[in-house]
């Protein structure tokens, strides 16, 4: 009796962890729907702030232009970091979203060469948006003459952020126009020494302070010399690098001291605090501002970073149609929505950046858009390095290692450059 | 025959579905993990078998040896390992000698010096995350703070964000998170000795000091060996209170665990699997002899 009590709790035991074993797959959206209706999975890092706001108009739009899919929000918080690597998993195991969120540039070659997305060169053709976006955009998500996304918006990197009141009190003009990297250090040599307990220039964790080496270095270098950093024309060993990387030391003298253990925000929010008077951020940065009910002009200003007038630093958002999507025409369906005038009218309207198609009327748009959207059509565009435009994901990690260890004081500026060169070697 | 399956047969039943899942999960992933630090995966093609990778047998363990920022992973390790296993060790001891008195309110002590472990380590890296902010002067908050409301302004200092020892600062969020977990294995440890070896003592007039030196300290040393492993073992995997005081793009807090999820991210499978491979040999190396003793004292 006994002995089969013991064979009976051993078999039960061996078929709960078999089912809990085969039971991982359950929570997988496999097919459509109980309900019988197609779905879509779409994978972003917009998952707070006017970004998940942004991506809720689009939902909008897209529930109205095609009411029988059924939209599945697959957002990931941790912004580009730890998203990413989610995202990587979720391919790895063939188990992907439908559609994901890819910067536009060097960053989506990846998942172009390891054969995770699809071309959709044929969509551009079906939805007609040959015509519709930047050339020089498109060439950035085409790899062997096939497109392999669709953008949905581009962002500005290289704009400063100033605090009015932190101005005024420091004796300074209320303006954020610097013609040069040495006119904005003055500014900022003032701010220290009228008033001390203020931030000169607030920064964040390392990402941030890469974000702004790009500036600077678009700034000393130019934009000619700057995009040949990354085609290899320009040598990173040179002494005008060296002179840049000089003046950011510069610039991280007048940080705050526990910019590592920030984000974006917390040093943004030193503006609208009164506690730090400069800030250079994309130009996700407003819907900061505006959510803490600033006032564009009265309580803050803003314009293109020192030195960089009449260049615009881009980063942009795409969409994919991933390898083996289990849903592939509501992925399409989706491209179709984000692809659209109202679909992108809507998402920038509230997200901050401009939309990437040029048929778009600007008066729709805020004061600061309307000058992006200006500046996008006339400047001289710039990819950016932090915002996977200008490197590949292996030499943005590299170059961020070298700057963690130079702005943690851990070595100085002929290692800095040395490993910079080598990252990009 | 049937006799013998009838003694092994429902014993072997009961643990082959732990076998089989430990052996897949576990120790097939840990040789396909070995395998893929001795190849040449560093793109992301490589990764998902798009474009041909070989073998290149040590050279990933090589290069990383040879580089400064993993030999700066490494310091950082050894600080942090250190550091950690000391306070714990001395403050779990140390609670555990006050608790063992059978104070009426052991308790409430105990419930309290264990709560920190019941804190998951994300959460309590946000609280650590301020509590040790590097600022200082009229921008200090947190522990600096603190230290100015006491009139120590000497003790100020940027915690994490020393390159050379600021992994120490996270080893304290660590030794708060588990003394308490040390302080209740050396009390079960005392507990454990019996009370006619106490009154023996007695009776052969040891003074109090003399009981606890010479009877009772003695008979703990294999649980202080026990927690000695336990907290090595987990100071060597280190990655969430790291990450969470930190941030993975720090230099200053860089440990294995960390270069791993960085070479990861950038699609290094071969360097994240030869770092996965470093940290199980160390801990193998902290373990296997604790499991030979245990296995010898059995016979």
């Amino acid at each position: 009796m006994k002995r089969i009590v013991k064979v009976a709790v051993a078999a039960a035991t061996a078929g709960c962890l078999a089912l809990a074993g085969c039971s991982g797959n359950s929570d997988t959206p496999s097919g459509n729907d109980s309900t019988g209706q197609e779905q879509v999975e779409v994978f972003t890092w917009w998952s707070t702030g006017s970004e998940a706001l942004g991506l809720e108009a689009m939902v909008e739009v897209f529930d109205r232009d095609h009411p029988d899919v059924n939209f599945v929000n697959g957002a990931v918080a941790g912004g580009g970091g730890s998203s990413k690597n989610l995202l990587q998993d979720r391919l790895d195991a063939g188990d992907p979203p439908d559609s994901f969120q890819a910067h536009a540039g060097l960053e989506i070659q990846d998942y172009i060469l390891a054969g995770q997305v699809e071309d959709i060169s044929a969509l551009y053709d079906e939805f007609n948006l040959r015509s519709v976006f930047p050339t020089d955009l498109v060439d950035l998500l085409t790899s062997g003459g096939k497109i392999y996304s669709i953008p949905s918006n581009i962002h500005r990197a290289n704009v400063i952020w100033a605090s009015v009141p932190v101005l005024t009190a420091a004796g300074l003009p209320a303006t954020a126009e610097f013609d040069s990297m040495s006119a904005f250090i003055e500014a900022l040599e003032q701010i220290k020494t009228a008033t001390p307990d203020a931030i000169p220039l607030s920064v964040g964790g390392v990402w941030t302070q890469v974000h702004l080496l790009e500036v600077v270095l678009i700034a000393e270098l130019g934009p000619q010399a700057y995009n040949g950093l990354w085609d290899g024309t320009t040598d990173w060993k040179s002494g005008e690098v060296k002179a840049a990387l000089e003046i950011f030391n510069k610039l991280m003298s007048y940080t705050n001291t526990d910019r590592d253990s920030l984000d974006w925000e917390e040093p943004s929010t030193m503006l609208i605090d009164g506690q730090a008077a400069f800030n250079i951020m994309g130009d996700w940065a407003p819907a900061n501002f505006d959510s803490k009910n600033q006032v564009d002009g009265a309580d803050y200003v803003y314009a293109p970073a020192p030195g960089t007038a009449g260049v615009f630093d881009f980063l942009a958002d795409s969409f994919t149609l991933t390898t083996g999507a289990p849903h592939p025409e509501g992925a399409k369906a989706w491209l179709q929505t984000i692809s659209s005038l109202d679909g992108q009218v809507a998402f920038n309207q509230i997200k901050g950046s401009i939309p990437a198609r040029t048929d778009i009327t600007p008066s729709d748009f805020s004061t600061y858009q309307q000058t992006a959207i200006s500046s996008f059509k006339n400047d001289t565009i710039v990819p950016s390095l932090q915002h996977g435009a200008a490197a590949t994901i292996v030499q943005l990690n590299t170059i961020t290692q070298a700057v963690s260890k130079f702005t943690s004081g851990a070595s100085d500026i002929e290692t800095f450059q040395a490993e910079l060169a080598q990252a990009m070697a | 025959m049937p006799k013998k399956l009838r003694r092994y047969g429902p014993p072997l039943l009961l643990i082959s579905p732990s076998l089989i899942l430990i052996g897949v999960f576990v120790y097939a992933l840990i040789i396909a993990n070995f395998r893929t630090s001795l190849t040449d995966i560093t793109t992301a093609p490589q990764t998902t078998g798009l474009a041909p990778h070989r073998i290149v047998w040590f050279e990933n363990y090589i290069n990383l040896f040879k580089s400064d920022a993993f030999q700066h992973s490494l310091k950082n390790l050894i600080l942090y390992t250190v550091t950690f296993l000391v306070g714990t060790m001395f403050l779990g001891f140390l609670w555990a000698w006050l608790l063992e008195k059978r104070d009426r309110f052991e308790g409430i002590f105990r419930t309290v010096f264990l709560f920190p472990m019941a804190v998951s380590s994300v959460a309590a890296g946000v609280i650590w995350r301020w509590l040790l902010n590097s600022n200082q002067g009229t921008r200090a908050s947190g522990l600096n703070r603190l230290f100015q409301l006491l009139h120590l302004d000497f003790l100020q200092n940027n915690w994490w964000n020393n390159n050379s020892i600021g992994i120490m600062a996270i080893a304290m969020a660590a030794i708060w998170q588990l003394s308490g977990y040390v302080m209740a294995l050396f009390l079960a440890g005392f507990r454990g000795i019996p009370d006619e070896l106490r009154e023996a003592a007695r009776v052969d007039g040891a003074s109090e000091w003399k009981l606890y030196r010479h009877v009772l300290f003695p008979q703990l040393s294999p649980v202080a060996l026990s927690a000695l492993i336990i907290i090595g073992h987990m100071s060597l995997k280190a990655f969430d209170l790291i990450v969470s005081i930190s941030k993975p793009a720090n230099y200053q807090t860089k440990v294995p665990a960390v270069d791993m999820y960085i070479f990861k991210s950038q699609y290094y499978y071969a360097s994240a699997a030869a770092v996965g491979v470093i940290l199980l040999a160390f801990v193998l190396v902290l373990i296997v002899p604790y499991l030979v003793r245990m296995t010898k004292r059995e016979k």
